[in-house]
């Protein structure tokens, strides 16, 4: 599995060294622009970007744009791409990306088809790329660099990994955290699609052995089952560290969907009780409300040191 | 979207799995006509996207016509899981020897089409036994995966020849049209061993609208869930009298969860989403206006790209224009946030600091 650290950090010998370059695709939409300019002033290396037509020009008078990702790369040797695209090209945008040497690509666009999805993830996974999304907010690591769309004030350094499905609850629930002493090493949006490129289990498998981690939160919602099989790979690997839950969608009605497009129970699959009870069968707390979850962490935290 | 079984029968008859000749009607007139043209005897089902509809006498037998001006309109007028007929199929009798399940579905962990067949169909999925499950990657069923699965049900002779062609056919309709689920439950095995499929669900990828214009005289919304689709959020009608209202599926999910918790009963799901804007928020507003249950509204905002003051002014606009006269109960955090406040100190919006005293108070405050 690539280390999601040296991808977005680099090795202490690089030159770049906690400053890996990050290419915009889609730089000069309304959307991209906006973000681009959050993400600069996060502190990310926005190192060039792509939007067909445009290439040439500068934006913001600074970042180089390309027609295409193969020149953007060639310019950069980047490896880490976010694309703003509309969903409708997204699969094209990402196999221009994969195509030409991307490793981590952050796809933000909602309304992705499940197809277009599967299509990109297949070339992802010829190519020994990871790809984050689609419908995710993005990963950070706090104070550090940010690719995606996060507002920079709920979180802070730290050593607590937060993965999640959705993107508001990890501000909420990030915030929380860090009110209450708890920084955060390393968040990942999941995304709300019923097929992500980073599901659940791959984004634990990314954070588990880093060596300082004090504690994991995992903010699920309901449809699918990427939480138990979570939760059945916590078993299995017996990890020891302070984990807590928090599932969205219980009061949802059953077909429905809730907003994202993943966010859907069929029959029984897909149900904020199948998921509780998995987490409860590996021992990890499921709070019933975002303010519960760093009072439940800080329980487990001490738990573990009596 | 969900289809209804006569609409997932169009779909399988495009694609030449066995059905028997049915005709949907949604007025006893109609259904007169297509009686006729159908002979008793036959079966009146009720149309509706969801399942028990057997248990809740909504599939009734006719054999005459006096039998047909008594129970046509009693399916007509069922309701079942809260869910009005939206049409009525008469079908043919079958007689049946044994019913199977069959259905192909995108395995959302997997990221993979899989089947699951059984030769113990006829209940609800949950409750079939002896399933065979085959994950099948993102092509086609091949001639040999479906041999395998018809062997494995221990199906011979013709039957598993039929049975072969209509896995492979359901799966060029799965993946052609995108689907999340295609299920034939039952697939039924007749007295002379052919295969037909007696019951259809279909669930559409709606995400892969665009590209299937052929599927779209399908969509079915109410009025205001078409209205907020076009504003750009995400709007579930539900049957309580709070309406929730916040930025992010998940946070709105989150908040009607807490609701449920307090005893409230929320009225609808309505996610601004990420380019809220103060005319987007106010079309949302209007939108909950139109609906005649809500006593309250409960607004819970994490600012972050979609800032709080852009909410809040939307509705100072909405009280000017006396869009709204009920109670509103706001939790504003993030972006903005201390000015929104500020903005809305002396509107009817009642501000609190966390989502839990908001709700509280609109759950009090609805009773009153």
């Amino acid at each position: 599995m690539t280390d999601i650290f040296e991808l977005l950090k680099g090795k202490p010998e690089d030159s770049d060294y906690e400053n890996k370059g990050v290419i915009v695709q889609g730089i000069t939409g309304a959307y991209g622009s906006i973000h681009t300019k959050q993400m600069i002033a996060y502190g990310t290396n926005i190192i060039a970007g792509v939007t067909p037509g445009k290439g040439g020009q500068k934006f913001e008078d600074t970042v180089p744009i390309y027609n295409s990702m193969q020149e953007a790369v060639d310019a950069t040797s980047a490896k880490i791409s976010i694309l703003f695209v509309p969903a409708k090209f997204f699969l094209s945008a990402a196999k221009d990306a994969l195509n030409s040497g991307i490793k981590l690509l952050v796809a933000i666009p909602e309304h992705v088809p499940i197809r277009d999805t599967m299509e990109a993830l297949d070339l992802a996974k010829q190519k020994g790329a990871i790809i984050i999304g689609p419908n995710t907010p993005g990963i950070m690591i706090p104070e550090l660099i940010k690719v995606g769309i996060m507002p920079p004030m709920p979180f802070k350094a730290g050593k607590i990994a937060v993965l999640s499905k959705s993107g508001t609850l990890l501000y909420e629930i990030s915030d929380a955290l860090t009110n209450a002493g708890f920084g955060q090493s390393i968040t990942i949006g999941i995304g709300g699609d019923p097929v992500n490129g980073t599901r659940l289990i791959d984004a634990f498998e990314m954070i588990k052995d880093i060596s300082d981690l004090e504690g994991v939160v995992i903010v699920g919602e309901i449809g699918g089952d990427s939480e138990e099989m979570l939760a059945q790979r916590i078993i299995d690997l017996g990890f020891n560290k302070p984990i807590v839950a928090y599932i969205a969608g219980r009061a949802a009605p059953k077909e429905k969907r809730m907003g994202h497009a993943g966010a859907i129970v069929m029959g029984t699959y897909g149900s904020a009780e199948s998921k509780v009870s998995m987490f409860n069968k590996a021992n990890i707390p499921v709070a019933k409300r975002p303010a519960e979850v760093p009072v439940l962490l800080a329980g487990k935290m001490e738990n573990r040191l009596e | 979207m969900q289809l209804l079984e006569f609409q997932a029968k169009e779909l399988f008859r495009e694609y030449g799995i066995n059905l028997l000749d049915s005709i949907s009607s949604t007025n006893i007139e109609e259904g007169r006509k297509h009686a006729k043209e159908l002979g008793y005897p036959f079966v009146i089902k009720i149309q509706v996207p969801v399942g028990g509809r057997g248990k809740a006498g909504g599939i009734q037998k006719c054999q005459n016509d006096d039998e047909f001006d008594i129970k046509y309109p009693q399916v007509m007028d069922l309701e079942i899981k809260g869910e009005k007929a939206r049409a009525i199929l008469l079908e043919k009798m079958a007689d049946i020897k044994k019913e199977l399940y069959l259905s192909i579905f995108l395995n959302r962990s997997k990221r993979c089409y899989t089947i699951i067949a059984s030769a113990e169909g006829g209940v609800e999925i949950e409750s079939v036994k002896n399933q065979i499950i085959k994950e099948i990657g993102l092509g086609d069923v091949s001639d040999e995966v479906a041999k395998e699965v018809a062997k494995e049900m221990g199906l011979e002779g013709i039957t598993a020849e039929g049975f072969v062609d209509t896995l492979k056919k359901l799966s060029k309709l799965t993946i052609e049209k995108e689907a999340e689920l295609v299920e034939i439950n039952p697939l039924a095995i007749m007295q002379d061993g052919t295969v037909i499929a007696l019951d259809g669900k279909f669930v559409t990828d709606d995400n892969a609208n665009f590209r299937h214009d052929e599927l779209q005289k399908y969509q079915e919304k109410t009025e205001i869930e078409e209205q907020a689709e076009k504003s750009g959020f995400s709007l579930v009608e539900l049957d309580g009298d709070i309406a929730v209202v916040g930025n992010g599926a998940g946070l709105v999910m989150s908040t009607l969860d807490m609701l449920s918790d307090n005893g409230g009963k929320p009225a609808c799901f309505l996610d601004v989403g990420g380019g809220a804007t103060t005319e987007s928020v106010y079309e949302a507003l209007t939108l909950i206006s139109k609906l005649d249950r809500v006593k309250g509204i409960l607004v819970n905002l994490y600012g972050g790209i979609v800032k709080t003051t852009v909410v809040a002014e939307a509705f100072l606009k909405a009280y000017e224009n006396n869009l709204i006269d009920l109670p509103v109960f706001s939790r504003l955090k993030g972006t903005e946030s201390e000015k929104a406040k500020e903005m809305l100190k002396d509107s009817r919006t009642n501000i609190f600091d966390t989502v839990e005293e908001a709700i509280n108070a609109a759950v009090m405050g609805i009773k009153k």
